[in-house]
């Protein structure tokens, strides 16, 4: 999605840029949309890393709750994502000078989600207004937040069309389309697959319904992500007694390479 | 087999890494280089963030070294005297190194400075020894293997004061050159994130003259110790050592190490030192094309923001 970020220009640029005709602005008074609610719920509320962690699937799944009867010819979307605790992080251009490439110019980004998914029922420029995206925040070029310090290049728009397309290309940030399965305008469920490289922290889950292109009701959910059992105690060690975690690695390397030493003499000596 | 690393947070599959230090062990044995500019680059490669990488690196050259270093006491093939020497000027030449990585760091650009450093040093002694080192083979083809082996040269470092007596090495010199090539593997290993043992193996061969024997188990020596310092500074001031990573490139590191030693005993001094040459030109190839041609990606994530 590297027209994304161009995207993410346009909305700013054009606040009123016209839509497709599916989202388009109301026909004149139309009457109050149905309350229709959301009713949702995760596979798990936590996840554990453990030694072997190797990713983990998480279901999202939910109903519609509605008081009224599904009011015809108007689609019904759902939006569902799943967003990692955020980074400060640096994009470094690299440019040719005097024959050799090096790096000339970067821009500090202060909050990038370390992982960011958006699972559509729909494509989302179909079903998702600019304005409405940019409230809320919702696609993968409005997910990254403020940039750090004074900005020392023109124009930042390349810089995080980069920082896109490369943590898209490693699977961080992804815009599955048509992931959310959504039955009888009623029943949704959505399966987001997390990587095996999570970073610490509390998930956040949002689900978005949609009419017409408007939001008509959020959720929200946390997951919890963190390191148990030895992870968590090898991490916990390193961060608060660094000297003596450090005195352990030592000790273990020099066990390691006496052991092996010895064992290849035991070896060696018929 | 995929294990989550606690510090690195990535998932990495662990037969590589075990791989990965067998490899650079196996080196570590044959050489006396530590491995570590093997090592960090090859980490690099397969997505652990650089700076884990560097401390893990150390932690890992520790164990290769220690692995290597008794299996040269046994064969009496370490000068002592000559390695607490060069220890000294090393953690004096480290601890500067340190603080010029940091003020590098701060004027930006220390990526380039340490490719740069790779390159101009990897070049400088690879084609240095390789010339050498064929010379050397094709004089000994020529005259028979009955010629004798000249102990060493008497150069101008053998002419400066603070004589000191090396028994291993068979050297009467000044502690004085002594000191400055350990400062100097110091500095550079620590702004190259090294240990430093392919620049420390020519320096004791061809600038102090030490017999190649004895240079590779003194090389270690001094590796084992400079490196556990460097793990340890790593380990207080960033908390950068997997634990966990290091445990799997030592499983395979160690035990690379004892095969390259023996099989280091096996092989002549010659043909070992074109090997290294060798491999030292192999890798500063590579790092100078990565210079000069077009990347594929201009642009590059690094976490944290400059300040």
């Amino acid at each position: 999605m590297i027209r994304g970020a161009l995207f993410l220009l346009a909305a700013l640029v054009l606040p009123g840029l016209p839509l497709h005709a599916q989202a388009a602005p109301d026909p004149a008074p139309a009457p109050a949309p149905p309350a229709e609610q959301i009713v949702a719920g995760l596979s798990r509320e936590d996840v554990e890393i453990t030694t072997s962690f190797d990713g983990s699937e998480i279901i999202i799944y939910g109903a519609i709750k509605r008081e009224t009867a599904i009011p015809p010819d108007e689609a019904l979307d759902v939006i569902v994502t799943l967003e990692g605790p955020a980074q400060a992080l640096t994009v470094r251009h690299k440019e040719r000078r005097a024959g050799i490439w090096i790096n000339t110019s970067q821009v500090s980004i202060g909050a990038a989600p370390s992982f960011y998914v958006v699972a559509t029922t729909r494509p989302l420029y179909l079903i998702l207004t600019p304005a409405q995206d940019q409230s809320h925040r919702i696609s993968i070029p409005l997910a990254m937040r403020a940039f750090a310090g004074p900005m020392e290049v023109e124009d930042a728009v390349p810089y995080t069309e980069a920082l896109i397309r490369l943590r898209q290309a490693n699977g961080f940030y992804r815009q599955d389309e048509g992931a959310v399965r959504l039955a009888e305008q009623t029943l949704f469920r959505a399966d987001v697959r997390l990587p095996a490289n999570l970073v610490e922290g509390v998930y956040s889950t949002r689900i978005f319904l949609l009419r017409q292109g408007r939001i008509i009701d959020t959720f929200r959910a946390p997951i919890d992500v963190r390191k148990v059992g030895l992870e968590r105690w090898l991490y916990r060690l390193a961060l608060e007694q660094p000297f003596i975690y450090g005195i352990m690695s030592l000790a273990i390397a020099v066990a390691a390479g006496w052991g092996a030493s010895a064992a290849f003499r035991l070896i060696r000596r018929p | 087999m995929q294990i989550y690393l606690p510090i690195a947070e990535v998932a990495v599959n662990a037969l590589v890494l075990i791989g990965l230090g067998g490899i650079v062990g196996l080196m570590s044995g044959l050489f006396g280089v530590g491995g570590g500019f093997l090592i960090t680059p090859l980490l690099f490669f397969i997505g652990i963030p650089p700076a884990i990488a560097v401390a893990t690196g150390a932690n890992q050259v520790v164990a290769s070294s220690v692995s290597g270093v008794l299996a040269h006491v046994k064969r009496k093939t370490v000068d002592f005297r000559m390695g607490w020497v060069l220890l000294a000027g090393g953690l004096v030449g480290s601890s500067a190194g340190v603080l010029l990585f940091n003020l590098l760091s701060r004027l930006g650009q220390v990526d380039l400075v340490v490719q740069l450093c790779y390159v101009v040093f990897l070049g400088l002694i690879g084609a240095m020894m390789l010339q050498e080192s064929l010379g050397a083979l094709r004089r000994a083809r020529r005259s028979g293997p009955v010629k004798p082996m000249r102990r060493h040269q008497h150069g101008w470092v053998h002419r400066w004061p603070w004589k000191m007596k090396f028994r291993a090495s068979g050297l009467y010199i000044s502690a004085i050159p002594v000191l400055l090539v350990g400062a100097a593997v110091g500095v550079l290993g620590a702004i190259m994130g090294v240990g430093g043992g392919f620049i420390m193996v020519p320096a004791m061969i061809y600038l102090l003259g030490m017999p190649t024997k004895v240079v590779i188990g003194t090389s270690l020596f001094q590796i084992t110790f400079l490196s556990a310092y460097t793990t340890l500074m790593h380990a207080v001031s960033s908390n950068t050592v997997d634990v966990m990573l290091a445990v799997l490139l030592i499983v395979g590191g160690v035990t690379g190490a004892q095969i390259g030693t023996h099989l280091g005993a096996r092989l002549r001094a010659e043909q070992l030192r074109i090997l290294l040459a060798l491999l030292v030109l192999a890798v500063c190839g590579k790092l100078a094309l990565d210079l000069f041609l077009r990347p594929d990606e201009l642009y590059s994530i690094t976490p944290g923001v400059l300040r």
